[in-house]
């Protein structure tokens, strides 16, 4: 069994409210929040992008791992955003805590899944024993256009999990991992385009609901699940009427759900977002407390993970500052700040 | 900077690692090769300095360099480190109102520079308030 032995997470200080963006738009704000179910999102300061915010949630992972970084056999940091096209962020964050040396490395993409894919590789890799413990990070500081309806829930932040083999100072077990996956052209951006495109109300139902439904409920038969068998549910969080509506249709309650869902109050985080939301769990969970998450990524295909919570998150947990107090912690900034943090407009 | 000359000092700029003399006990950061009190009788080894410290002194920078000019206002602050030398360096996320001498500070790993759109990212240490 693969087990969590350390888990962080990072989000970034800077809010922008959503009734700010759609002021700007001459947009009914209540209508876009209640729409979206997201009040406001997490925006990077100027120093920072994925590779800040990669590093940043790996070493709260490492002081709860409790290990020599130099342990660590692999780090896959999984991003749409990654700062280069070519130079992975992977070796940026392997000097930055000190693990250079023997080390497999690479960046993976798929939308928002890259992290969770980035988990499913570490394991195997520790299950066929290449590895002791391994790093997975999902991160991104995303995009979305100026006015488009992307830009309302677009944000930054990510999650580190390190992994090995089950022991002592497993915080959380894997039992499962599964995915399903099927090529669905539902949102993408080509080559030195700076946003991304996507196919508007296609997004729904064929893509995102199709594909995490189906993998969730292939884990729930694989695992013989019934919804009140488990504790905390966590979706990929596009917003927060995506997953909450998933969850009713899989007879899951919102209870269930709640806990997890830290889009409200930072937006989506893309290869963050599943991952922020299984630490958020993770900072309240209980020894034997089970959780399921599915991630989704356009193009498109959804992570399953089955997962007890072990004895160890209890000496572990307040060791570094947990993801809700993170999200407490900020600073509202306005429209015109904002389009200077985000580079979206031109400066000499 | 030039490329070779940031990568060659990657890990000072990433992880402080600073250098101490076992003969003199000094610690130094930058990193020195040879002990400047010393000298040849020195015996230089690399140390990993604590992320934490308190603000010593500090200067608030209102009219930067044109490439840091978006930043402004922003404050340099010399830090004293835990158990370690004197330090300086650029404070982040922070307001100038809140940054007095004496308050904790931690570590952050941040971009530091950019070579315009094209070319190489530097990344470093900065230092953001503790509380
Ligand atoms: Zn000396």
């Amino acid at each position: 069994m693969i087990s969590i032995v350390g888990y962080g997470s990072y989000v970034p200080k800077n809010r922008i409210k959503t009734s700010e963006i759609a002021k700007i738009w001459g947009k009914d704000p209540q209508n876009v929040e209640r729409g979206l179910g997201v009040y406001e999102k997490s925006v990077p300061s100027l120093d920072e992008d994925t590779i800040t915010i990669a590093t940043a949630a790996t070493k709260y992972a490492l002081k709860r791992a409790g290990i020599d970084p130099e342990e660590i056999g692999a780090i896959y940091v999984g991003s749409e955003s990654h700062p280069y096209v070519v130079k992975p962020s992977g070796t940026v964050v392997a000097a930055a805590i000190g693990c250079e040396g023997e080390l497999k490395c690479a960046d993976y993409e798929f939308a928002c899944k890259a992290g969770t894919a980035a988990i499913q590789n570490v394991m195997g890799l520790i299950e066929g024993e290449y590895i002791k413990y391994g790093l997975a990070i999902g991160a991104d500081t995303s995009q979305g256009a100026p006015g488009d309806a992307l830009e309302y829930a677009a944000s930054a932040g990510g999650a580190a999990f390190i992994l090995s083999k089950k022991n002592k100072d497993s915080i959380a077990t894997i039992e499962e991992t599964l995915s399903y996956t099927t090529d669905t052209p539902d949102f993408w951006r080509r080559e030195y385009q700076h946003y991304p495109q996507h196919g508007g109300r296609f997004t729904g139902e064929p893509a995102y609901f199709k594909h995490v439904g189906t993998a969730t409920k292939m884990m729930m038969d694989r695992m013989s699940l019934n919804p009140d068998d488990l504790d905390y549910i966590v979706f990929h969080m596009p917003n927060a009427k995506f997953p909450v509506n998933m969850a009713k249709k899989l007879g899951f309650s919102t209870e269930q759900v709640t806990q997890g869902l830290v889009v409200s109050k930072i937006g989506n985080t893309y290869s963050g977002s599943s991952l922020l939301g299984l630490t958020a769990v993770l900072d309240v969970a209980k020894p034997g407390d089970k959780i399921l998450m599915s991630s989704y990524g356009s193009g498109a295909g959804s992570d399953s993970f089955y997962i007890t919570v072990d004895d160890a998150i209890e000496k572990k947990r307040d060791m570094c500052p947990k993801t809700w107090d993170m999200i407490d912690n900020k600073r509202y900034i306005d429209y015109a700040t904002y389009t200077i943090y985000r580079k979206k407009i031109l400066m000499r | 900077m030039s490329v070779p000359r940031f990568w060659r000092e990657i890990p000072y700029r990433y992880r402080l690692i600073g250098s101490y003399c076992e003969k003199c006990n000094e610690t130094f950061f930058p990193p020195r090769e040879i002990c400047p009190r010393c000298r040849r009788s020195g015996d230089i080894k690399d140390i990993k300095l604590e992320e934490e410290g308190e603000i010593f002194s500090y200067t608030v920078i209102r009219t930067a360099p044109p490439e840091f000019d978006v930043q402004t206002p922003y404050a340099i602050a010399l830090i004293k480190l835990k158990n370690g030398p004197l330090i300086m360096s650029q404070l982040t996320d922070c307001e100038m109102d809140d940054v007095k001498i004496g308050k904790k500070v931690r570590m952050v790993f941040r971009k530091i520079s950019e070579d315009g759109e094209a070319g190489i990212i530097n990344y470093g240490y900065k230092f953001v308030l503790a509380e």
